[in-house]
């Protein structure tokens, strides 16, 4: 066991040595190509046994993993944004196969426009997929939870891949201290993959993928998909009890600080988290009764410790860093059903949209939707969904148009 | 906690010395968070990378707004808006420019209070993306800057980040990082820790309320044709490929079909031209070539010869 300084792009390809995977089939995109960069380099230095191979796209990378995964060996794959949709029909796909791997998503927002900076909304666009979601606030979480991943994917109980989800630039390419297991000790907590039913072999012909007639079965696979998932939740507590117990870091389904006694509550996913328990130490240190709750799975969703580390308090900010087009924030959506009917939920559920394309959230907006949210508790009337966004940054906006403007009347069409 | 911001150019070894700095707070016992930040990747263009210190675990996360200590390894940054050299600094933030022109001279042209300190290093150096060994410099003058990392801690760190670069590259890197360090010696801890921002005072976000616009107005269109053009991406060239005219055989169409810019036109002669403008130096053409009548010419190399036209080989007849 050693502490060390790891980008979370180096502490994912860690958690795929570490975890001894067999199979990688790569492709690469910013800001994840320094993953399989990592691995190819161990694997040509020989540091890791594992069969490395570039796919022609990510829809033909998924289907490899799937593919391998049905022969009972253990695959590690990683991807980021356009390159996780592109590979959208495969992740649900595969996930009917019921292969188990693990595939480490680098979130970056979507096009268009297109930006290489971090934001959810691609792994937003997966979460109905049946891939299991792990959200990462740190690099450590990176490597921890990609050695959990694995133990979550291939339990008997649950069958199902798992995407390790971390944040562009603000994990991906930050060095923070990590301490690197030793490779017996990952061993012993991963353990071999016991493949059981899985057995896929060359000139021993099988069907993964059939088709059904009718809604009647078809409702059986997808609704088997879905309980597999939910079942993922208690088997996750047992092996991040065991985790705990190993390594002495503690990773409950739902994290929180300084949430006991708090009155309000910040409410947020991945490494943008850690900057609201900054600013939780801020404020506490101003009087607020206030602390941070921050769930790690988002599939299967952690309703029930929501719900009780939720109870009976009077404000909750979620601060979304994706946006449903149409409906607004995601995890705000999502945990307003969560609370929805019971007697001790907050009355205030105030919705922020924050972080979209890697767009910084300053102290101060954490400490003005504090004062926002105060408001709307001392007022009892919710404030509508709020875009962090300034002055400033509209004006930045207004130049570009003004060239727009320019550029339009120039070629002559009516500005 | 210590928050510090390094400025450069791509190539100048910003990311690296952001590392080595990072690295020498954590030998010396501190929590330690480092990252580059950069849009496209390439040579030339300003990047900055930061590091963060502090006694206890940082959750701080993204771009550093109030700096302690801000180091720039190529003064052509400062005048430079979108590089951002100047973001938050304010009196107590010490400013380090690497630069030929005094401390005084930087006080008067960008008007601002606090201590200004320069580090006249390769000041004869014309080619601004290759500085040697600037990164190495910036992180040894950074390290003495912030008074309290023992000259060790930058050694190991310098071996620890470079070492799998062989003993050569450790040397140099060690060599500028330890002369810069001395040079710093009057200025020891002159960077000192910033405070947290505190909740009881802050300057409210003036937030805008975004109002619903036509997708004429709101859709991102670029509306003149061809701009593209504009754009020299031949400045991102650090090898420059140079047709000799007297093997070219005219064949009229493998180096310019496969220059994957669109760089090579042939004119009605079957005499191909390469754009330099905007040929990013992959050198495909070079390879694909049947008479090899392209060669790769370093382009500083090749810009010294332009600055003689007589001496340029292959010139067209």
């Amino acid at each position: 066991m050693s502490r060390t300084l790891l980008t979370g792009n180096g502490a994912a390809a860690w958690g795929a040595r570490l975890a001894q995977v067999d199979y990688i089939p790569a492709f690469p995109i910013t800001p994840q190509t320094e993953i399989i960069e990592t691995l190819a380099q161990w694997i040509d230095t020989e540091r890791m046994d594992s069969r490395l191979v570039t796919l022609e796209s990510e829809h033909s990378m998924i289907t490899a993993a799937g593919g391998a995964a049905a022969t009972g060996v253990r695959v590690f794959s990683a991807t980021s944004s356009q390159g996780l949709l592109y590979a959208m029909e495969m992740l649900y796909t595969v996930a009917g196969w019921r292969t188990p791997f693990v595939l480490v998503n680098v979130s970056r927002g979507l096009a268009a426009p297109i930006t290489l900076e971090a934001d959810h909304n691609d792994v937003m666009a997966a979460r109905d997929c049946g891939f299991l979601q792990l959200h990462c606030a740190n690099c450590q979480e990176v490597l921890d939870n990609t050695l959990i991943a694995y133990r979550l994917a291939e339990d008997e109980r649950v069958r199902l891949p798992v995407i390790v989800n971390l944040d562009g630039f603000y994990l991906s390419f930050t060095r923070e201290p990590v301490v690197i297991p030793a490779a017996e000790q990952a061993a012993a907590f991963v353990g071999p993959f016991n493949p059981s039913s899985i057995h896929f072999r060359a000139s021993a012909p099988e069907s993964q993928a059939v088709a059904v007639l009718g809604g009647a079965p078809y409702s059986y696979f997808r609704y088997e998909l879905h309980l597999a998932a939910q079942n993922a939740l208690p088997v996750y507590d047992e092996i991040s009890a065991e985790f705990r117990t190993r390594f002495g870091r503690d990773y409950p389904a739902v994290d929180s600080y300084c949430a006991g006694d708090a009155e309000l509550v910040f409410v947020m996913l991945g490494s943008f988290a850690t900057k609201a328990r900054a600013a939780v130490d801020r404020l506490r240190e101003a009087g607020w009764a206030i602390g941070l709750v921050q769930p790690r799975l988002l599939r299967p969703f952690p309703e029930q410790p929501l719900q009780q580390l939720l109870a009976g308090k009077r404000g909750v900010a979620v601060i979304d860093q994706n946006l449903s087009m149409g409906k607004g924030g995601v995890l705000h959506t999502e945990l307003a059903a969560a609370l929805y009917g019971h007697p001790d939920a907050p009355p205030v559920l105030a919705s922020f949209i924050g972080g979209l394309g890697g767009r910084d959230i300053s102290d101060e907006e954490f400490f003005e939707i504090a004062r926002v949210l105060q408001a709307a508790v001392d007022t009892g009337q919710t404030p509508p969904p709020r875009l962090l966004y300034t002055q400033d940054e509209l004006m930045e906006i207004r130049k570009l148009q003004a060239i727009a403007h320019v550029e339009r009347k120039e070629l002559g069409g009516t500005a | 906690m210590y928050r510090i911001r390094f400025h450069g150019r791509g190539g100048q070894g910003m990311k690296t010395a952001s590392r080595i700095l990072g690295s020498a707070f954590f030998e010396a016992g501190y929590e330690v968070q480092d990252a580059p930040r950069y849009g496209a990747e390439r040579r030339g263009a300003p990047i900055f990378a930061y590091v963060r210190a502090a006694r206890e675990p940082i959750n701080e996360r993204g771009i550093i707004q109030r700096p302690d200590l801000v180091i720039v390894a190529d003064d052509t940054l400062v005048a430079v808006p979108a590089a951002g050299v100047l973001a938050g600094v304010s009196a107590r933030s010490v400013l380090l420019i690497n630069s030929r022109d005094a401390a005084e001279v930087w006080r008067h042209r960008l008007n601002i209070d606090g201590p200004i300190v320069t580090l006249p290093v390769n000041t004869g150096v014309e080619d601004r993306a290759e500085l040697p060994w600037i990164g190495a410099s910036c992180a040894g003058a950074a390290a003495r800057l912030v008074g309290v990392l023992p000259r060790q801690a930058l050694v190991h760190a310098i071996e620890t980040e470079l070492g799998g670069l062989g003993d050569d590259v450790v040397g140099h890197n060690l060599e500028n990082a330890l002369a810069a360090w001395e040079l710093m010696a009057p200025q020891y801890g002159l960077a000192s820790e910033g405070g947290e921002p505190r909740a009881q005072e802050y300057q409210r976000p003036d937030w805008a309320d975004l109002a619903f616009e036509t997708a004429r107005i709101s859709a991102p269109t670029i509306y003149a044709a061809a701009n593209s053009v504009e754009v020299r991406t031949g400045l991102w060239r650090t090898l420059r490929p140079v047709i000799d005219y007297s093997r070219c055989n005219r064949c009229w169409w493998v180096c310019s079909t496969f220059c994957p810019d669109g760089a090579i036109s042939v004119d009605k002669d079957g005499q191909p031209r390469i754009d330099y403008d905007h040929c990013k130096g992959c050198m495909v053409c070079v390879a694909q070539c049947p008479p090899h009548a392209i060669a790769a010419v370093p382009e500083h190399q090749a810009q010294a010869e332009e600055a003689q036209p007589a001496d340029i080989p292959g010139d067209p007849p």
